[in-house]
């Protein structure tokens, strides 16, 4: 009877076919000019293209302005630690492989608080999709360094410019085992995000998007010289991996032909910084999934349940003198 | 005495219970002899509690005062609630772990003695010369000291006695106490079931010729009659029984990082859990496992998340996220002994206000506490019930003392009563809010990824019904108003807790968790002589059940104990104005506005009965308090 009651209830509330607005949540609150807005349009549209059902698609994000990202999306979303979306999301995914699951967060939330939360999900590789929004600057408690900030910007905590070099998070995410997916792109170029984080579902596994983001706010102009000189970005090509369109291509030649299943390649190229290498650095469709190498065999039920725990308690019982022991 | 070769052999002394100690360096199998006893005195109808004799050192060397390892092995005609006070017979393997125990005080003046005595004769002068010492200083101090010839008589039966001799001192033990020589072969057979039919056989020989020599050479027979039992029982310690509890509760994930004590609960699920369909997922971190753990249960698979103290300290940011999310998950937590790193393989009661108030901000938790083995079990299936229940997080505290302790209870039997319903994908109904809080209760349907409908951001900022994010003043505090409602709704379903002993009178002694065995067993002695003391037993802390505070002023003064620090009165610097209570202490007196005192140890050990005794003895004596 209540079989019946899910189905009537699907029928009335599953609609055939979803539009963008069926994704949008409530109103962004980024500051104008904000690259995380580019982000979320192209994330939108990604769910439109894939007709992802909102009740199957879950957004997981940490803390900072980044962060704010599910509750801008009409999916379930997860709001919650700073630096701790991954484990979230993987604990979401381990007996949940229905759920469509992806991470939204930032460089301080991944590559400061996060780091080892990051490093481990690359090598669990769950099957989500990371994006991670570098805008090299803490945005939401307004203009500390970040592991990613440029050597010597000056920010609240270092007035006189940081002393450190920026950390470099796609030379990291290369390096570590059983890493499955890379990208790197920049929110000022919508048509290669939506083409990238697409491609980052696609993939079976941790699909890890660093997307460069303006920080109009905080970071002012700082992205204005490689916005102005197309040619300080280099499109990675493949037929594999990112396939620009013929107006992407005439604007942006600076391009080179890589193939994603070559992780030297990758490492090397991951070190460049200028020019800013765009598209799909790595992909091997060959690691398994944290949750797949966690399957269990055994159904989880009633039934089954009894019999392992009464085999169990068979183990340890002390059977009175004279009743069969086992 | 000897005739005939035979020793005179006088009845049985009649008792009704023993404490037994087998001590060795480690490695000589001294807690599977001691474990072995057990169940076979348990399978007898004998009550028992074990406890291991954990070295101070990790790879003690040899012989050394330091290096006693082995077992506690308390025996009863009836149940048994804890390990006892001191020894009233002590096995050893040399004389250097014996003297280990002599000093920590374990052993009752003037009680049985079995030593191994080949040291007597050791090549080692100075080892000879040791061993004689202390044999002649026990024996002037009026402990009655056997000397047991076990390698002797092993090598007889096999080439290595240093790993046989435990089953010889097994069956010694059978014998001396009178247990079935047939039940203990059997019992020997299920001890080494993985190992081949030629260990078993080897093993059963060696039981038997323990058993033939006490028979022939020791003039010591104890009997400790039994009630007849007709159920059936499981012997398994506390850290198992969890793992247990957590099958039979129908959870599916568990999340940890290892840390002792906790880790063999882990250990123990991972062996079996797979079966059911679950998984242990070890973290990179225990902030990791928690938010693991967080997440599945969002997704709506319940999750556990063991630890222990350290482990706790750590999680708590992620438990609040899950009080603010409303998120329910259940949270182990086998203290030990703090701060910092602490006492790892000791008991200790410190984590009580760190489980309640640990995460910042208001964050309200259901906080139980195991009391023994059986409760262990229980607890986890009554905390994965609370916490779908109210969507909460329940914390269950037990201890290392618990951890590792091992008891007889009745075999549960189990219920499709105790599992987690199936995980709701229905359809939510239109108009449904995810924070639908309950204007009575708090309570609030929630909404399960996968259900159409239910779409909403779950966030651990201030939000409101929608859980869309509010700065408001007065929905902030609706909302920290109805998480607190909560534990007020669970704590009107909870039984009023009764008092052992007397109902009303001179003292009443509270305690909470593993304590709870110990402490009724020393006011059962002091009423023995006439004082009116009764013991009351918490099992929630948080939130307190009915009924405490009338228990409370029924008698002229209460004592919290506790196995934890707080200050004494008798120390010169300490005034009822600086004195830091412990921690149940803290609770009570804030909550009932009664002038609870207390008292504690934090040596790392359980609490035994025979200090709580004197503690108790100790306030009697003191001038009574004009009546409340
Ligand atoms: C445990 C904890 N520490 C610190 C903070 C404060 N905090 C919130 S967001 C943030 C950094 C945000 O930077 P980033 O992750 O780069 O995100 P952005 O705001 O730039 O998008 C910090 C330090 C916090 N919320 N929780
Ligand atoms: S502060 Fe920077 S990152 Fe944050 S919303 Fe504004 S522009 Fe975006």
């Amino acid at each position: 009877m209540r079989q019946l009651a899910v189905t009537n209830a699907l029928l009335r509330t599953h609609p055939d076919h979803y539009d963008l607005d069926d994704y949008e949540g409530g109103v962004a609150r980024w500051c104008t000019g904000c690259g995380d807005n580019a982000i979320l349009a192209a994330l939108q549209r990604l769910c439109r293209d894939r007709q992802l059902p909102p009740e199957k698609t879950v957004f997981v994000s940490g803390i900072g302005c980044s962060s704010r990202f599910p509750h801008y999306m009409n999916t379930y979303g997860f709001h919650g630690l700073h630096g701790r979306p991954l484990p979230i999301a993987e604990g979401i995914k381990i007996r949940r492989p229905d759920l469509d699951v992806f991470v939204t967060t930032g460089d301080g939330d991944c590559c400061a608080i996060g780091t080892s939360h990051w490093i481990h999900a690359l090598r669990y590789n769950p099957d989500i999709t990371v994006v991670m929004h570098d805008n090299g600057v803490y945005g939401l408690t307004k203009n500390q360094v970040s592991p990613t900030s440029p050597r010597g910007l000056r920010t609240n905590t270092t007035p006189s410019g940081s002393p450190l070099t920026a950390l470099n998070p796609l030379t990291v995410t290369l390096g570590v085992t059983n890493v499955s997916f890379v990208a790197q792109c920049v929110d000022w170029m919508p048509e290669v995000v939506h083409d990238i984080v697409a491609a980052a579902h696609d993939h079976q596994g941790l699909s890890f998007i660093r997307i460069l983001q303006r920080c109009p706010e905080y970071m002012d102009g700082h992205f204005e010289p490689w916005i102005r000189d197309p040619e300080r970005l280099l499109l990675l090509t493949h037929e594999d991996g990112l396939q620009p369109s013929p107006s992407t291509s005439s604007t942006y030649r600076n391009q080179r032909d890589h193939d994603p299943a070559d992780l030297a390649a990758a490492r090397v190229i991951a070190e460049t910084t200028d020019p800013i290498p765009v598209g799909i650095l790595y992909r091997n469709d060959d690691v398994p999934c944290y949750e797949d190498l966690r399957r269990a065999d055994h159904r989880f039920d009633p039934e089954e349940i009894r019999a392992v725990v009464d085999e169990e308690l068979d183990r340890f019982t002390i059977w009175p003198t004279g009743a069969a022991g086992s | 005495m000897l005739t005939n070769g035979k020793p005179r052999v006088r009845p049985p002394i009649l008792l009704d219970e023993h404490v037994i100690d087998v001590v060795s360096d480690s490695g000589e199998g001294a807690q599977r002899c001691g474990q072995t006893f057990a169940a076979i005195a348990a399978r007898s109808g004998h009550g028992i509690w074990t406890v291991e004799i954990i070295p101070a050192e990790i790879r003690p060397p040899a012989r050394s005062i330091a290096g006693a390892s082995g077992i506690r092995v308390r025996i009863a005609s009836a149940d048994v609630t804890n390990g006892g006070d001191a020894a009233d017979l002590v096995v050893a393997f040399n004389d250097q772990v014996l003297r280990g125990r002599l000093r920590a005080k374990e052993l009752r003046p003037g009680c049985v003695v079995l030593l191994e005595d080949k040291w007597r004769t050791d090549a080692d002068p100075d080892v000879a010369a040791a061993y004689s010492q202390l044999h002649d200083e026990l024996s002037a101090d009026g402990f009655v000291v056997h000397e047991v010839p076990m390698e002797r008589e092993c090598r007889r039966l096999v080439d290595d006695p240093w790993r046989g001799k435990n089953m010889f001192v097994l069956g010694l033990l059978c014998r001396v106490y009178d247990l079935d020589l047939a039940l203990a072969r059997e019992q020997v057979a299920m001890t080494f079931a993985k190992k081949s039919a030629e260990v078993i056989a080897t093993n059963q020989d060696l039981l038997e010729a323990g058993w033939a020599w006490a028979d022939e050479h020791l003039d010591l027979r104890f009997s400790i009659p039994t009630t007849q039992v007709d159920e059936a029982r499981i012997v398994v310690n506390g850290n198992t029984a969890l793992g247990l509890g957590v099958m039979a509760s129908g959870m599916e994930v568990c999340a940890m990082y290892p840390i002792t004590p906790a880790t063999s609960a882990s250990h123990y699920l991972s062996s079996v859990f797979e079966r059911v369909g679950g998984v242990v997922h070890q973290a990179e971190d225990e902030i990791a496992a928690a938010t693991f753990a967080i997440g599945a249960s969002y997704a709506g698979k319940c999750a556990v998340t063991i630890t222990s103290g350290p482990g706790l300290s750590l999680k708590q940011e992620a438990l609040g996220l899950a009080v603010m999310g409303e998120i329910p998950l259940v949270v182990l937590d086998v203290q030990r002994g703090g701060p910092s790193t602490g006492q790892p393989t000791k008991a200790e009661q410190g984590d009580l206000l760190s489980a309640m108030f640990g995460s910042h901000g208001d964050a309200p938790k259901v906080v139980m506490a195991a009391a023994d083995i059986e409760d262990c079990f229980y607890s986890v299936i009554t905390a994965r019930k609370i916490a779908e229940t109210y969507n909460m997080v329940v914390v269950v505290l037990t201890d290392a003392s618990l951890a590792t302790a091992q008891q007889a209870f009745r075999r549960p039997e189990f219920s499709t009563d105790w599992l987690a319903p199936p995980i709701d994908q229905r359809p939510v109904p239109a108009g449904a809010r995810p924070y639908d809080w309950d204007e009575h209760t708090g309570l609030a349907r929630r909404f399960i990824p996968g259900q159409p409908g239910g779409m909403h951001c779950l966030t651990g900022l201030a939000h409101d019904r929608d859980s869309t994010v509010a700065y408001d003043p007065d929905v902030n505090q609706e909302a920290i108003r109805m998480r607190s409602l909560r534990l007020a709704a669970l704590q009107r379903t909870l039984r009023p807790p009764t008092v052992r002993g007397d109902q009303e009178g001179e003292l009443l002694v509270v305690g909470w968790g593993s304590t709870r065995g110990a402490i009724a067993e020393a006011v059962e002695r002091v009423r023995a002589d006439g004082h009116r003391v009764g013991a009351l037993h918490l099992r929630f802390l948080q939130p307190l059940a009915p009924g405490i505070g009338e228990h409370l002023a029924r008698f002229d003064r209460v004592l919290a104990v506790e196995n934890n620090w707080s200050d004494r009165l008798e120390d010169p610097m300490i005034d009822d104005e600086n004195r830091r209570y412990g921690n149940l202490a803290w609770l009570l007196r804030a909550r009932y506005l009664v002038d609870v005192d207390c008292w504690g140890e934090a040596k790392g050990q359980p609490l035994q009965p025979g200090v709580i005794e004197a503690a108790i003895r100790t306030r009697l004596t003191q001038r009574v308090e004009v009546p409340r």
